[in-house]
């Protein structure tokens, strides 16, 4: 079947198969950055953004986005290294499996929670599963992310 | 120091938080073939006949393989120096299966969907075998897991695979029961551990090809490549100088990579083929059909002086080694040397049988034993504190072992350095122990309290683990530092050249590292046994002093000026006494490479470590536990590390937090069960609960070095340690809650309220 949908900007019209997913779509174009983690939904490593809304690509039909604008880590080059940088003074860029999609999702939260407290950041990104970090250090790199700017008391 | 005991960002961060294709999937050729794998449905059974006709005709489909079509040599998955203390006791595939979901064929095909719909078409006549799931009953049972006659050991490690027994292991010291009768308290029980999942976020994958000299290259998320390049050419009958490995970006392993587990199924169809192939494990494959944490039943007994010092340790530890043997010896030895040490009066028997049973194999995974044992041995060490009312940490420090000592129980080694008594101290001011440790209300209903323990684990294991380093001054004038280490998360790419821009006195950004391709990289065992930075830190050291003094020399011998005045810096090589006499980098390096006087400046560098120098850990939990429901919630945990020097305390921390949390999850929430057909319940990561971000428990990390004369700049490792102590510290913290005794692992609110209940009858 025939799609035609916006990939970080530019219009994409693409021949798939039914039952092709979003995340089996994006990596079939050379997007590497979603990852998968799960076979349930569970993980969050393949999220992307939707029309600026995050969602899990696994699970998002291809055929869905149609006529839609879909966002990478590789459209967000900038933001992306910028809150990597938060993340990697902390230490907590292990082995970076789950980070594209962790990334995405504060990126997202950025936009719709400039001020989260911890406990809102925990729970916006309680589906982005990290076996390595313990959470913790990704908080601390997260929460200096937001707090940017912001002077050196906050 | 410069670069060492900084917290230096990775220097793999920038691709991995902008998602730069880095990893095996986001590089497998275009053009190369599925691979997806029909695997059994039963525990146990012979494979009678495969009929492959209606799978072959699947359009799309180019090969089915089944264990007529490979070689049949007898090896093991395990990575592990050769001789492998592991039995040889698998083929790449059988005629017989010994657990629900052991392969029993490959389908290749031109597109995923071909291969799966392949799959579903093969018909396979199974002759369904009685099976031993239950590994309390595995031993001398009339089903014999191994019967096969080619079953053999390289090494002597007690197994004997007509009684399903894999490996057996025994160690005593002292006179056990003269000390017991000595005794105040004894306390005996008997523990369980399930058989956790390492759950990395990446599963394991795999694609292979042959490269234009005709290797058959395998591109592997693994923690040891140069393992696999030897055990894939025997596997396959190949000549070792045909296999090349490449590691990778790996997402995560934690012990499930150092066995092979996808590589030699994915080599297979290459093999047959000809053509590049790539096998990627869905989650539901990496949880039942890999390896595990082994399961373990653990009898203690412990008995003490009233003064608190523990007099004598009784450990038997029976464990269910899964269909395969892959690094049961090895685990066998841990979960009484990684555990009784930390007692130093203490007389000790320490048994430990491992079992063959038709279940997942178990391997190698963080803790490695430890682990289990920890959990067993200080939960009693904290009953016995209890028991003589002493402050479970004080009556730690009256018994832990400090430098100087030798340590029967760690295979009668000398502690060289010890920041253990510093751990609990500081632990014990920073977590405010003495008031947190008692029961009380903070709610109606619930309760808080808290519990500690400590643990030890080793750097490398000694005498066997050899790690080399080669450095390099470019004909540009950067450092390159190629290592066969395999950085899977750890950070290892930047912690050895934080060491070498220590020694060369530059900045990190002037070494490039590369590691690991087989053909390329120096030797190196793998990381696994928390050994990188001790023990390839070391190679990495001796590496970069060689090269510096080489540098110096003939910096010196070009400025015409003495030896000793050469002073190496990031720049270059100037004169200490008039520092505008100088050579820089690039222009020296150019002179080494361009001029007849030529001298190309590289130095490799090899270690093997004559012991294992153990860091230590003491952790501290509080817990929450909710008496009506019995849910217990961690509220802080506090982990004080002494891993030697810190070489860099960002990374450190954050393994510090992350392997706390994993011992979390397997204290509390990652049950594992089985079907009474075999097959694994907790599947995917909505059964199988690791813990996700709202469940994490602030977690503090401090360290209390101590400077480790046998370690690279003072230093020991940290991989493992911090996974010990979460499961009996929780455990105590539940204890001193409620009253209920956890022996039991996970924790679960059912088993914490049963035991509410049977109380408040009594
Ligand atoms: S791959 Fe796990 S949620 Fe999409
Ligand atoms: S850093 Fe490895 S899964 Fe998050």
């Amino acid at each position: 079947m025939k799609l035609s949908l916006y990939v970080n900007g530019t219009l994409c019209h693409s021949e798939i198969a039914p039952g092709t997913t979003l995340l089996e779509f994006l990596r079939g174009k050379g997007l590497m950055g979603a990852k998968a983690g799960c076979d349930t939904g569970s993980c969050g490593l393949c999220t992307v953004w939707v029309d600026e809304v995050p969602i899990l690509s696994c699970t998002y039909p291809a055929a869905r986005a149609q006529g839609k604008h879909v966002t990478t880590i590789e459209g967000m080059r900038q933001q992306a290294a910028l809150l990597g940088r938060y993340l990697a003074e902390n230490g907590s860029e292990q082995c970076g499996y789950c980070s594209p999609g962790l990334i995405m999702t504060v990126l997202a939260l950025e936009k719709e929670h400039p001020a989260a407290t911890d406990a809102e950041i925990s729970a916006y990104l309680a589906g982005n599963l990290c076996r390595c970090s313990g959470y913790a250090g990704q908080l601390a790199g997260i929460r200096a992310y937001l707090n940017r700017g912001k002077g050196a008391l906050e | 120091m410069k670069t060492v005991n900084r917290p230096c960002p990775k220097k793999d961060a920038e691709a991995l938080t902008t998602g730069v294709p880095a990893y095996t999937e986001d590089l497998i050729p275009p053009g190369s073939l599925c691979i997806k794998l029909l695997r059994s449905p039963h525990a146990h059974a012979k494979i009678l006949s495969v009929d492959k006709r209606a799978a072959l005709a699947v359009p799309g489909v180019v090969c089915v393989l089944t264990h007529a079509d490979l070689p049949a040599a007898r090896c093991t998955y395990a990575g592990q120096c050769a001789p492998e203390s592991s039995p040889l006791d698998r083929y790449i595939l059988e005629d017989r299966v010994r657990y629900v979901g052991d392969p029993v064929a490959i389908v290749a095909a031109e597109t995923e969907q071909a291969a799966a719909l392949a799959v579903r078409r093969l018909r396979v006549e199974y002759e369904v075998l009685p099976a031993v799931l239950d590994y309390e009953k595995a031993l001398d049972a009339p089903v014999v897991i191994h019967p096969e006659a080619d079953y053999c050991n390289r090494v002597a490690i007690g197994g004997d695979p007509r009684r399903n027994l894999l490996c057996s292991h025994s160690a005593a010291y002292g006179d056990v029961e003269e000390a017991l009768a000595r005794c105040d308290v004894v306390l005996e029980d008997t523990f369980h551990t399930q058989a956790a999942a390492h759950a990395m976020m990446e599963t394991f994958r795999s694609f292979s090809y042959y490269d234009y000299q005709g290797r058959l290259t395998i591109v592997t998320s693994t923690q040891v490549p140069f393992h696999i390049r030897r055990i894939a050419a025997e596997a396959l009958g190949l000549p070792p100088s045909k296999v090349r490995v490449i590691k990778p970006r790996v997402g995560g392993g934690f012990g499930a990579k150092q066995s092979i587990v996808s590589e030699l199924l994915t080599a297979a169809v290459t093999f047959a083929t000809g053509r590049p192939a790539y096998l990627i494990f869905t989650r539901r494959e990496s949880f039942t059909a890999s390896n595990s944490r082994h399961e373990m039943r653990l009898q203690v007994k412990v008995g003490a002086t009233k003064d608190g010092i523990i007099r004598a340790i009784e450990l038997y530890a029976l464990a269910n080694g899964g269909a395969y043997g892959e690094q049961s010896y090895p685990t066998s030895l841990l979960v009484g040397h990684k555990t009784i040490p930390l007692y130093a009066h203490a007389a000790f028997r320490h048994r430990a049988d491992f079992v063959y049973t038709n279940t997942l194999p178990g391997g190698a995974c963080r803790g490695f034993g430890a682990t289990q044992g920890c959990f067993a041995v200080e939960t009693m060490v904290n009953r016995i504190a209890d028991a003589i009312g002493m402050d479970p940490a004080v009556l730690r420090l009256r018994n832990i072992p400090h430098p100087g000592d030798t340590m029967p129980a760690y295979f009668g080694d000398v502690l060289l350095s010890s920041g253990l008594d510093r751990c609990i101290q500081t632990g014990k001011e920073r977590f405010n122990w003495d008031q947190r440790r008692f029961r009380r209300e903070v709610a109606p209903g619930k309760v808080r309290a808290a519990g500690m323990a400590i643990t030890m684990q080793g750097s490398g294991v000694p005498m066997k683990d050899v790690c080399c380093a080669t450095l390099t001054l470019n004909d540009t004038g950067f450092y390159s530092l190629q290592i066969g280490a395999t950085d899977i998360g750890t950070g290892c790419d930047t912690i050895l050249a934080q060491m070498a821009a220590e020694v060369l006195s530059c900045r990190l950004d002037q070494i490039t590292v590369d590691g690991v391709d087989t053909a390329h990289s120096p030797y190196d065992k793998g990381s696994y046994a928390s050994s990188t930075t001790y023990v390839t830190g070391q190679a990495v050291l001796r590496a970069a002093r060689q090269l510096r003094e080489q540098l110096l020399d003939e910096a010196a011998r070009r400025l015409e000026i003495p030896r000793c005045r050469a002073e190496l810096n990031e720049q270059g090589v100037c004169d200490r006494e008039n520092p505008e006499k100088a050579l820089s980098l690039s222009a020296l390096s150019g002179q080494l490479v361009l001029r007849p006087d030529c001298h190309y400046l590289t130095a490799t560098a090899e270690h093997c470590c004559t012991y294992s120098a153990p860091p230590f850990m003491a952790g501290f939990a509080e817990v929450e536990v909710d008496l009506f429901t019995g849910a217990v919630t961690v509220t802080d945990f506090l982990g004080v590390v002494d891993c030697g020097t810190v070489i860099n305390p960002a990374l450190a921390a954050t393994q510090a937090q992350g392997g706390i949390l994993q011992g979390i999850g397997m204290a509390l929430y990652e049950e594992v069960s089985r079907s009474s057909s075999g097959a694994l319940r907790e599947n995917s990561f909505l059964q199988y609960k690791i813990p996700a971000r709202p469940d994490a428990p602030p977690i503090h990390v401090a360290f209390e070095p101590d400077w480790e004369p046998t370690g690279p700049f003072g230093a020991k490792s940290i991989g493992e340690v911090v996974i010990n102590t979460p499961c009996p510290a929780i455990a105590e913290a539940v204890r001193q809650a409620t009253g209920v005794s956890c022996s039991s692992l996970p924790i679960t609110a059912e088993a914490v309220w049963r035991g509410i209940q049977r109380l408040s009858k009594e």
